[in-house]
């Protein structure tokens, strides 16, 4: 199957969709179409230069309708495109076989290929269906939800194997038990479950009408309505103001913006939250707010079928007759939020669940812990060993018929369906008796097991919701567990994989430091010692509230440089003159604050600093630049802005005042050094080490240069920029090339530091989770510089790292080439380096002054150095290709820390989605944005952080906490408990029901294989619901071996976890074991001392009530001191619980026998009034508990583990914490010890900033009816009337480059 | 138990369950018990632990609540072919126990003098109380079970199991309660009779001397390998004699040996 030439450029734009669906399908995929699909790729990847995956993919559809996108707004696009610019037809034969053949799963009815709608015509675009506004989460609806709800609750296997059961204890002739045994507590299990089922649908019914119910403007009828979103269908015209959410994905018509702009945040889609910039088409644009006419627009859309793309939109308009191409550009997607734009008009072109952000949120599956999966297994094992036993019974019985049981006859004759032939009737009788020992001995597999399993983890997800030490103070948001099922699973995590911005970072750019003219400034000193001060929330904070324009949140603590500008220090002066600059930063006017729109929050950052150091970058018009330069008012003639990009890695402005022409530039300390004139070395020098320092905190840091420029030379240097800014050919090397040509011999004027500052304790928390042997991915959209000095500033990243590799190829081969290489690095390393512990002495430091088991307990050592793997997402793409991701997750799994920035949301979780896949280890995604939606539901378990604006990645998730630092304790801790918990709860249920059921198998070779029981009826159905599940219960809900605080302490107790240690196979088939020698013993001793039994008085005691009730008492009793055995953490209510089910025992004896009526009334009160009773009981128990006590006792003393080891010291703590105080751990950042790397970061947007649109005045309001005219000294937007003035349809702008 | 002429009794009733067969067994007691011995019978592969014989009776017959419709566990000994209910039901009492054991001590003369045997108190007092009693009426064929007939391999009917004693008559008697006791074990022993103390000699044990067993042979077991026993023994304060409790204790070496009865077992 080669694919038409024609086709490759949409099969680039489905790249990912593709990648995601490989994920679903078998893996095999090296020959055929896989061939031809990585070939598709390079190919592709050849042909496009650099540039993020999103630029491609506008460049890709720019191309073809002959506008450039790249820059959309210097050119407006031809107005009236001819029919051959319009992209032709997608091939849609080739397009559905390759989207059908990866996507088989969405099959359900004809798949749309192109979607026509017509604008406020309801009735043509009733006749495709397309999907209404309304989104439904919810599963059930009031009608359907019994049978419903039932149907999906037999399908779980456990459920449909006691109703199985149930329909057999139907059958007299094969009922060995009273159906009641098995239909309380089914009815039980159904009934909790549907409670909580509905309990939690509710909560879907009421997000859901939440969001459905959400007020939108649309245009009915030529008349603004209000209208619910859910009420919004496709070809409606609604109407968004400033700061509302887009109800649905809409092709913008008009705005209130000059040229049809509009600023969206889209910080719900791809958590970026700087604004970004859509156009509408020229030709509507001038519909304006008429509603009357917007009315009547009827202009036809034929666009692509909804998809998961979100930067790609194809399609086209028609309209009057003319044909307007249209792409991603014109479109706001629902879950973007309107910003700086008073109001836009647009046209729903997807409704509800096909709008890209809905396509987006992937699949809502229903996740499972490993543990659930194991106990699947191994119940799956344990109905077979039931099975063989029943088998077993069956042969023994069909013998014992023959043998004797014909001959029996006379006294028990057959049943009348029973042949009465001997062999015949043995035979059947035989096979009968298979079903009734099935249902004897199914209390192995109990069904209380389920219900159990529940109730602690909702106990558990409980003290996660209640547990105070997750509380967000400021805001009050504690930790919550959304998901209610996966609890233990958090004791499991071997991968995190976190999103960076927001999650990892407040997303607040701070200005920390800065070096001007060789001198830094920013740290405190103590003016007595000269010492560097830590800087805290004691610490003094510089006073600027002289200056009007100062922010109040604006933080700087060193003196000295208010002390410098107070004193007139020049440099400082140009220092920050060039901040208040040098930019593309916007203005306005809210509530007369005056602020700032910044296309990155770093820059904002800088600007901001600048403004709180009396340098008030005020306005700016398309020429002019105004600020208040200590409080005197300075205008600049804005003659050329040579913005930023990735390759520049700098920006500069070419500024004229009073007939001086003077260039200022910013940018990456490397490229900065590149271009400064010589004779500046001292200076250099000085600035270097500070550039290495600030580096070395994790700064962010940028260089700044000044230039003075001759007249002359400007001149000519500007026709010959002009004349490269109008070229057709190669616009953008021309540009850089002229760029290149002006920037040089710069003047260093010194550089600022920018903290891109973390959320509380994240490096920390992150050391902690690393030390727990967890791996901590970081899957950011940002781009690499960024990530990587966020990597080092929160110690995912160290210095003392080997190597760090970093993958930015540009094509699959190259990929390849440079992972095979880091695989060769990774072996020839690790095979030389012996590995010396490091961190791990650190956290077990404290323990020094504690002289008891140091050494023991800091066995703990992790590798030192270790490898680091840096990955964009462009290689990624290739990277996460079938024929490479093993190579990828191998280099990948021997680093300690892996970035990929530059991903996109559905990347994300392909990267957990390969974990997930090879290495079969728990995944965790934690993230606050819409952005990490596809991650967190892909991952085992999604942690959102909540607190935020949005709440999508809170409402994708299974847990919620309001910082990433809380992640510690949930894991270290809750998860770890969890885990602790369940596996111990679990290996005791096997036990006691193994010692419970297995003694009516010892019985079946008294009883002729009848499947009669051993004991009560009503004991059975009961023993596990009253007699012996509130202690187990109790422990898996209290239970801890270790405290919260040595938890955390001692991140290495999280490693059994790692390794499944607690419950495995293994560790059930040593509880079976256990289970199965204490019911011989509980069966064998009581047969010993009851053989011939009698009371003092002669009468027999033989009997099988008085034997059965003695053995059952027995057996609560044993397995009722095996949990007091277990119980390592006693509470009050374990005492309850323990004591309370042994009164529990007889009282409901004593109630069922004697008030109810039961069958076995007197047998155990008559063997208690007996002292053989107790003498066979000690004798039971003493030969259960002793060989248990003494090999544990054994363990303990011989070979501790960490957790009695820890446990020893705590108690040890205990004693001596009247005279001890513990020390707060403290870890000293390793990126203090020794600081080799140079980190600069131009961190700017991933686009390109508002340069162009600043100098083309598009972005400014012509309102000012001089655009040019700066000499009143005031800019347009700062007028009083700016912001109320007529919002009438602005007139385009004249202004061009 | 056989009998010492050539056919044993066991192929007397093999061939008519009806006839009369009664047998004999001379047996010496070596050392007198102490007081207060007991008479039991045992029974070897009996299945009264069976699932389908320990639920064939009707708890609320016992009880005498109703008398005209009987569980269906009963079946197929509920009803007889013209729908009148056994009293009692069920494959547990049809098959009851029914030799007669007499004991006759041997005196030096050679004269045999036969022991005072109890036949109350042999049940447990919580059945007598609890589980079993006598539908409203006098117990004869008019009154009480006037809508029930004999089990089929009863000889007797229900009232007629003591009818020298009406409390321990009808479901209250006690050999019928021992036997509704349904045993643990295929091997099993029920109390049959308590010997009288009171008898001249056996003042305060049973002596030791010659003595011997005569019973009335009606029970048969052959057919499915079963044996009959009877053992006398005597009690102590863990009940009857049972070497287990205390080997398992000298075994698990925790506590010494506390006691070990003693009884003399017989077996024929």
């Amino acid at each position: 199957m080669a694919p038409a030439p024609t086709i490759i450029e949409d099969f680039e734009l489905e790249v990912l969709e593709l990648v995601e669906e490989r994920s679903k399908r078998v893996r095999k995929r090296s020959s055929g179409g896989g061939g031809t699909v990585s070939a598709l790729r390079q190919d592709h990847n050849r042909r496009h230069g650099s540039g993020g995956l999103r630029g491609k993919v506008m460049e890709g559809w720019a191309a073809k309708v002959g506008a450039t996108a790249g820059a959309p707004l210097t050119k407006p696009p031809m107005t009236k495109t001819t029919e051959n610019n319009i992209k032709p037809q997608r091939p849609s034969s080739i397009y559905t076989k390759l989207f059908g053949l990866f996507n088989v799963s969405t099959t359900s009815h004809q798949r749309e290929t192109e979607r026509r709608i017509m604008a406020n015509n309801p009735e043509f675009n009733a006749q495709f269906n397309y999907a209404k506004n309304f989104i439904k989460t919810s599963k059930y609806t009031l009608l359907n939800f019994v049978p419903y709800n039932l149907f999906e609750q037999f399908q779980r296997l456990a459920n449909f194997y006691f109703l199985c059961l149930l329909v057999l204890q139907l059958i007299p002739v094969i009922s060995s038990l009273s159906p009641i045994t098995t239909a309380v507590p089914l009815i039980g299990v159904l009934t909790v479950t549907a409670v909580k089922d509905a309990y939690d649908d509710y909560q879907r019914h009421r997000s859901d009408s939440q969001v459905n119910r959400r007020k939108s403007s649309v245009l009915r009828n030529g008349q603004l309505v209000e209208e619910y979103w859910s009420k919004v269908v496709v070809g409606d015209v609604i109407r968004m103001e400033n700061d509302q959410f887009v109800a649905a994905d809409v092709l913008l018509i008009s705005t209130s913006e000059p040229n049809g702009l509009c600023y969206i945040e889209t910080s719900e889609l791809d958590g970026e939250t700087n604004l970004k910039c859509k156009q509408c088409l020229p030709e509507t644009e001038d519909l304006g707010q008429d509603d009357s006419l917007i009315g009547v627009f009827r202009g036809e859309i034929r666009c692509e079928p909804p998809n998961n793309q979100l930067n790609k939109f194809d399609g086209a308009l028609h309209w009057e007759g003319n044909i307007h191409p249209l792409d991603n550009d014109k479109i706001l997607l629902r879950g973007c939020i309107l910003r700086n734009t008073q109001w836009c008009y647009g046209v729903v072109v997807f409704a509800g669940k096909d709008t890209k952000l809905m396509m987006n949120s992937g699949k809502t599956k229903f996740k499972r812990t490993s543990i659930d999966r194991l106990l699947n297994f191994i119940i799956l094992g344990i109905v077979f060993f039931l099975l063989s036993m029943c088998l077993f019974c069956t042969v023994a019985c069909g013998i014992w018929e023959t043998l004797t049981g014909q001959y029996f006859r006379v006294y028990l004759p057959w049943d009348n369906l029973i042949p009465t032939d001997p062999a015949g009737g043995a035979t059947v009788i035989a096979l009968l008796v298979f079903f009734s020992y099935a249902i004897v001995l199914n209390t192995v597999v109990p069904i209380s097991l389920y219900v159990s399993v529940e109730v602690i983890r909702l106990w558990q997800s409980f003290l996660i919701n209640w547990d105070d030490a997750m509380c967000y103070i400021p805001s009050g948001t504690h930790a919550k567990a959304r998901t209610t099922t996966l609890n233990e699973e958090l004791g499991q995590i071997e991968y995190i994989f976190s999103d960076k911005t927001g999650t990892l970072t407040q997303n607040i750019m701070a200005f920390n430091k800065c070096t001007i003219a060789g001198r830094s400034f920013g740290e405190v000193i103590d003016p007595r010692t000269g010492d560097l001060l830590e800087i805290n929330e004691l610490s003094r904070t510089v006073d600027l509230s002289r200056n009007p324009y100062h922010e109040p949140s604006f933080k700087f603590y060193d003196h000295s440089l208010v002390d410098a500008l107070d004193a007139g220090d020049r440099d400082c002066e140009a220092f920050f003159r060039l901040l208040a600059l040098c930019h593309t930063v916007m203005p306005e006017e809210k509530n007369g604050k005056l602020e700032y729109q910044a296309q990155s929050p770093d820059e904002g950052a800088l600007v901001s600093a600048a403004r709180n150091f009396g340098f008030v970058f005020k306005s700016r018009t398309p020429n002019s630049i105004t600020i208040f330069a200590k409080e005197v008012q300075e205008t600049y003639e804005l003659l050329c802005i040579l913005d930023f990009n990735n390759v520049r890695k700098r920006m500069s402005v070419i500024l004229k005042k009073d007939g001086r022409i003077r260039l200022y530039c910013k940018g990456a300390d490397s490229i900065i050094y590149e271009r400064l004139k010589s004779g500046q070395e001292s200076l250099k020098h000085h600035t270097q080490e500070h550039l290495d320092s600030f580096a070395g905190e994790g700064l962010r840091t940028l260089c700044l240069a000044y230039k003075d420029l001759e007249e002359d030379y400007f001149q000519d240097w500007k026709s010959r920029h002009h004349e490269a800014a109008i070229s057709l050919e190669s616009r953008e090397e021309k540009l850089d090339a002229i760029y290149e040509e002006v920037e040089k011999d710069l003047i260093l004027l010194g550089a600022t530091a920018i903290e891109d500052k973390l959320q509380d304790g994240v490096p920390q928390t992150i050391a902690n989770l690393a030390m727990a042997g967890i791996k901590i991915w970081v899957l950011t959209g940002d781009k690499q510089e960024t990530a990587i000095n966020i990597g080092y500033s929160c110690q995912l990243l160290t210095d003392e790292m080997v190597n760090i590799f970093i993958i930015d190829a540009q094509s699959a081969s190259e990929v390849e080439e440079q992972l095979q290489k880091f695989r060769e690095d990774i072996r020839n390393v690790s095979a030389t380096i012996h590995p010396q512990t490091n961190l791990s002495v650190v956290t077990f430091s404290v323990y020094s002054d504690d002289d008891a088991g140091r050494d023991n307990l800091s066995d703990a050592g992790e590798p030192n150095g270790g490898f680091a793997l840096v990955i964009n997402g462009h290689s990624l793409v290739f990277a996460l290709n079938a024929n490479y991701e093993r190579l990828f997750l191998e280099v990948a799994s021997h680093c300690k820390a892996v970035i990929c920035c530059r991903v996109t949301p559905l990347q994300k979780a392909m990267v957990v989605d390969l974990v997930k896949r090879y290495k079969k280890a728990v995944t965790l995604a934690v993230g606050d944005g819409a952005n990490d939606v596809s991650m967190i539901k892909t991952a085992h378990i999604g942690v959102g952080i909540s607190g935020q604006e949005g709440l999508q990645a809170v409402l994708a998730s299974d847990y919620s906490v309001a910082q990433f630092k809380f992640l510690e304790r949930l894991l270290l801790v809750h998860g770890r408990w969890s885990y602790y918990r369940m596996c111990k709860f679990l290996r005791y249920f096997f036990y006691k029901n193994f010692a419970f059921t297995l003694c009516h198998f010892w019985f079946a070779f008294f009883v002729a294989f009848s499947a009669q029981t051993l004991f009560d009826p009503m004991f059975i159905s009961v023993y596990n619901l009253f007699y012996t599940s509130m202690p187990v219960l109790a422990l898996g809900i209290f239970e801890q071996d270790v405290n919260a605080k040595n938890s955390i302490k001692y991140p290495k107790l999280y490693t059994p976890g790692l390794k499944n240690a607690l419950f495995n196979k293994r560790e059930f088939f040593r509880s079976a074991v256990h289970g199965f020698v204490t019911s011989c013993v509980l069966f064998f001793i009581p047969f010993g001392a009851y053989y011939n039994g009698m009371d003092q008085e002669g009468r027999s005691m033989t009997d099988q009530q008085t034997f059965g009730s003695v053995v059952a008492t027995i057996l609560v009793i044993v397995v009722t001191m095996q949990i007091c055995l277990d119980t390592s953490y006693w509470t009050f209510f374990n005492h309850v619980t323990i004591w309370g089910s042994l009164i529990l025992y007889l009282l409901l004896q004593y109630f069922y026998n004697y008030v109810l009526g039961g069958d076995y009334v007197g047998a155990l009160s008559k063997a208690m009034g007996e002292p053989m009773f107790y003498f066979t009981s000690l004798l039971t128990i003493v030969i259960l508990m002793l060989p248990i006590m003494a090999w544990r006792f054994y363990w303990v003393d011989v070979a501790p583990n960490l957790s009695d080891k820890v446990r020893f010291k705590q108690r040890h703590d205990a004693k001596m914490a009247s005279k001890r105080t513990e020390h707060d751990m403290h870890r000293t950042p390793s990126a203090r010890r020794s600081r080799r790397s140079i980190r600069s970061g131009y961190a700017f947007a991933h686009q390109e900033g508002f340069g162009r649109l600043i100098t083309s005045g598009k972005i400014m309001r012509p309102r000012n009816p001089k655009p040019g005219n700066v000499s009143n000294g005031r800019a347009a937007s700062l007028r009083p009337d700016a912001n109320k003035g007529p919002v009438a349809a602005p007139a385009p702008s004249t202004v061009e480059v | 138990m056989e009998k010492g002429e050539p056919r044993a009794c066991r192929d007397v009733i093999k061939d008519n369950i009806s006839e009369t067969c009664t047998c004999q067994k001379n047996f010496t007691v070596y050392e007198s018990f102490e007081k207060n011995v007991y008479l039991y019978y045992g029974l070897d592969n009996f299945y009264q632990n069976h699932r389908r014989y320990v639920k064939s009776r009707d708890d609320k017959q016992l009880l005498g609540k109703d008398d005209t419709a009987v569980s269906n566990d009963c079946s197929p000994f509920g009803t007889d072919g013209e729908g009148m209910v056994y009293a009692p039901c069920g494959a547990i009492a049809n098959s009851m126990f029914n030799d007669t054991l007499k004991l006759f001590e041997i005196k030096l003369g050679g004269q045999a003098e036969e022991l005072n045997l109890i036949k109350t108190g042999i049940a447990w007092p919580s059945d007598r109380k609890i589980k079993f009693n006598n539908p409203p009426g006098s117990l004869n064929s008019t009154g009480a079970f006037k809508n029930n007939v004999k089990p089929p391999y009863w000889t007797k009917n229900v009232y007629e199991l003591d009818k020298q004693d009406p409390s321990n008559n009808g479901y209250k008697n006690e050999d019928l309660i021992v036997w509704m006791r349904s045993a643990a074990f295929p091997t099993f022993r029920k109390l049959y009779r308590k010997i009288d103390h009171n008898m001249t000699g056996f003042k305060f044990s049973f002596p030791k001397g010659q003595y011997y067993l005569e019973v009335e042979y009606n029970y048969p077991v052959d057919s499915f390998g079963g044996k009959k026993r009877m053992i006398l023994s005597t009690t102590s304060f863990l009940g009857g004699k049972n070497n287990f409790l205390g080997i398992a204790y000298i075994t698990v070496g925790s506590v010494d040996q506390l006691n070990i009865n003693q009884n003399t077992p017989y077996s024929d």
